[in-house]
Order: C-alpha cells, then structure tokens, then sequence
C-alpha cells in the first residue's frame, strides 16, 4: 500500500498536476508561446514546455535574466528560476515571431 | 487489488509518457481540395501594414523606382539587376554581385512571396519589406547610392515628382516613401497557382501520383515540412543545415549576428520554395546547382555538424522516393508571369 501511495505521488508531481506555488507553465504551441505576458516574484519558476511537432528553443538576453535553454522536441520542457526583479524578453531563437514578456517584481 | 491499481498506473503512465514523447505528424488525407490539406493553401490575400495599403499609384511608382538603375551610384544597378524576373526574380548567381561586381558572400534571395515573409534577409535583420528596401541602395558594397543625392534628383525630376504626389499625397519623397513604394511592388510578386495549388485547392488532375507521393515524403518521413511549412513553405525560422561553407576558417555566422544564442552560429532563413526551380542555385551560400543536389545534402543530414540543426536528420530515400520528392519540388512553380518593364521618366 506504502508503495502504491508513493507511486501516485510520484506521478502526480512526474506530470505536473499538483500545482506548487511560485511555478507556472508556458506551452509553446503552433510557433507560439501559450501567454503573451506572465507576471512573477522574485524566486518563481517557469517551465517551457515544446508542443509543437518540431524543435523550440527559449532564450532570453534581457539583464534581468540572461538564459539559452538550448533546442528541445515536443513532450519535453525546460525550466528557469527567475531571481531577480525586471522585465525579460523571451523569445525562440529558432522562430522569432515566438515572444514574449515575463515582469518579475 | 493493490497489483490490479499499480499495473493500471503503470498503464497509464506508460501511455501519456509515449504520447509525450512522440513527436507525431500532421495528419493528412492526400486527396485533392481535402479540408486536412487547408494550412497549404497561400491566402490570396498579401499581407501589407496598415500604413502602406497597395494602391495602383503605389504599385506603379514602387514599379518604376524597382527598375530604375538610376538609384545606384554607379547608374547601372537597380534592384532588378539582383532581383531579376527572368531569374526567379533572383540573379541566377552563386552569390551576389554588388558595386563594380565585387562578389558578395550570400545569394540574392528571391522577391517571390516575401510579402507573405514575418521577416526579412537571410539573416532576419530586417523586420519587413519596407524596412528592407534602402538597405541595398545604402550599403557601399551593393548600390552604394548616396541617398540624399537620389532624393534630390527624384525630387528634381517632374514624372517622380508626379507620381510620388499620387502615391504618398503630402509625405514628400525620402527613405520612408521610397521604401513603401518599393515595398508595395515587391508584395505584387506572388507564387500561388503551381500546380500543387491547384491540387490544394480541388484540382484532381493538377498533380501526379509520383508528385503526391512526394509530397507526403515531403510533410512525413523526410521531415521537409518542419521548416518549409504551411502555406508558404517556410517556418519564418532559423536553421543551421550543415552547409560545407560553416566549416571555413571564418564562417559566415548568419543569424547569430542579430541574435547572439548558440543555436544561431550559421543559422541562416527558410527561403519559400514556390517556384524553386527558377531561383537556383540553392542555399544562401549558392553551393547547390540543383535541386536533386540539394536533396542529396539533406539525406545526408548536412556535411558539417558543428552547431547542426536538431531537425537536421539522415534521411534514408530509395531512388524511387528521390524521384518523387524531386518531382514534387518541381511541382512547386506556378506558370511564368510576364513582366511589363516600366516607362522610365528620362533624366
């Protein structure tokens, strides 16, 4: 029974169902990201998750937050800890019409 | 009990992480005008800003300045000389030829369908066709015009001065107007009645078995539409393809230039392909005379992988699917317009 309860807890946070606080998903889908704007606090995590049939990638070259997320298939995501306050233009580097602005206050 | 909930788990778990992980295809029916196959279609309609709505005047003066060799500095190039209707509205060229023939490093890209383009230049660095258009006539090592000289000659001269009236009423004649006059005749240069068109659009007999073949070779197992994607068979993207030249002592970095990220060292645009079989030779470094070559570097998923693409994959094609992807490509060029030159106003 121990191992059954472990399993479904397993799974739940494996998928992402049990919302944590200060965590926030963005699906990039049809050569979109799924908002246009988030807005955060300073701590918070955004998960990037690639819906498309193709490769994404998410970077950022904002000061507030510099990051390259490199390239990622669909099913797959990345995530990114924003430390510190500011406005940061996401945008894919392989379809720049993908962007995006993440307000960390 | 406990078992039977722990396999339904694992079940379960099995299932959405497959469906996760699989990077599914579209789902198409290939049969001619299917509602599957509508993302193809091009929109008649060319997208233009709402500040530089295509009137006749506009399309007419942007017409004139397009063919008039008179805006370079040396009097013998105009846009038309790299961007030739002849030619795939190309130059026919490796790469292009600019001031006094000096060879430059990239292909002149074809005018066709650009207006449809969210960016412009291989390297993107241009955000629209407007914006684009005084960058040839400024660089010293293209048209290297003086601009302010043109816009006084223009000004100067009474059929411009006319013209530029009609066109742009009260906005005078400068980059601004220059540009959205050129811009507004570039968007005139449509490719969108190929017979895979018409094949999109109902028409039974517009393609071959063969074409259609390769057409789903196209969107499925060679994975062509990834980047060449629906309607204008180009994803707007950057990619590095793996192209011999990135592996030069000093490569030319393409997109990386304007965004500094990894992915975009020799990333360079996804040209469209309607009408491909006019605008070779291929790749913006030219190093491709024809599309069975250009196929050939894509089955073998590039030939320098330093920075490759991710989507760049062997390919594995029997000769007959070559042919059919070959002969689906071909299908691609809409039939020929003729181009009426323009009366130039003399000097």
């Amino acid at each position: 029974m121990k191992n059954l309860i472990a399993l479904i807890i397993t799974s739940m946070l494996f998928f992402g169902l049990g919302a944590y606080a200060g965590s926030f998903n963005v699906g990039q889908k049809n050569k979109q990201f799924t908002k246009n704007k988030l807005v955060l606090k300073v701590g918070d995590k955004v998960r990037f998750t690639n819906e498309d049939p193709f490769f994404h990638n998410v970077f950022s070259l904002s000061p507030a937050k510099t990051f390259d997320l490199g390239s990622y298939p669909k099913g797959e995501f990345r995530e990114v800890t924003f430390d510190s306050a500011g406005t940061i233009d996401v945008e894919c580097a392989i379809h720049p019409q993908m962007r995006m602005t993440i307000v960390v206050k | 009990m406990v078992n039977k909930l722990i396999t339904a788990l694992l079940v379960t778990v099995f299932v959405l992480t497959s469906s996760q992980a699989m990077a599914a295809k579209k789902k198409y029916v290939f049969k001619a005008g299917h509602k599957s196959l509508r993302e193809w279609r091009l929109p008649k309609r060319v997208p233009y800003p709402r500040d530089n709505k295509p009137t006749r005047a506009r399309i007419e003066l942007g017409k004139m300045l397009f063919f008039d060799p008179r805006l370079s500095g040396d009097g013998n190039m105009s846009c038309a000389s790299c961007h030739n209707p002849v030619l795939g509205w190309s130059d026919g060229l490796p790469t292009a030829k600019g001031f006094k023939s000096k060879v430059l490093g990239r292909a002149s890209p074809t005018i066709i369908n650009t207006g449809y383009n969210l960016i412009q230049m291989w390297d993107g660095r241009k955000k629209s066709l407007e914006d684009q258009a005084m960058g040839p006539m400024e660089a010293t090592v293209e048209m290297n015009m003086n601009t302010e000289k043109l816009f006084k000659w223009l000004s100067a001269n009474e059929t411009y001065l006319r013209a530029f009236k009609r066109a742009y009423p009260g906005k005078g004649i400068n980059a601004d107007t220059v540009s959205k006059a050129i811009a507004a005749f570039e968007r005139t240069v449509v490719s969108r009645n190929s017979r895979f068109d018409r094949w999109i659009r109902g028409n039974k007999k517009a393609m071959t078995k063969q074409e259609i073949n390769g057409f789903k070779l196209f969107v499925g197992r060679a994975g062509c539409a990834d980047c060449h994607s629906a309607p204008n068979f180009t994803d707007d993207g950057f990619h590095n393809i793996g192209l011999k030249s990135f592996g030069d002592s000093e490569p030319d970095m393409g997109r990386y230039a304007q965004r500094p990220v990894k992915l975009m060292k020799g990333a360079f645009k996804t040209p469209t392909l309607r009408d491909i079989t006019r605008t070779g030779p291929y790749f913006h470094d030219g190093s491709a005379e024809t599309l069975d070559e250009v196929i050939e570097h894509y089955m073998k998923g590039g030939v320098v992988t330093t920075n490759l693409s991710p989507s760049m994959k062997k390919i594995k094609l029997c000769s007959s699917e070559r042919e059919d992807l070959l002969a689906f490509l071909q299908a691609l060029t809409s039939p020929y317009v003729h181009v009426t030159l323009p009366k130039l106003p003399p000097n």
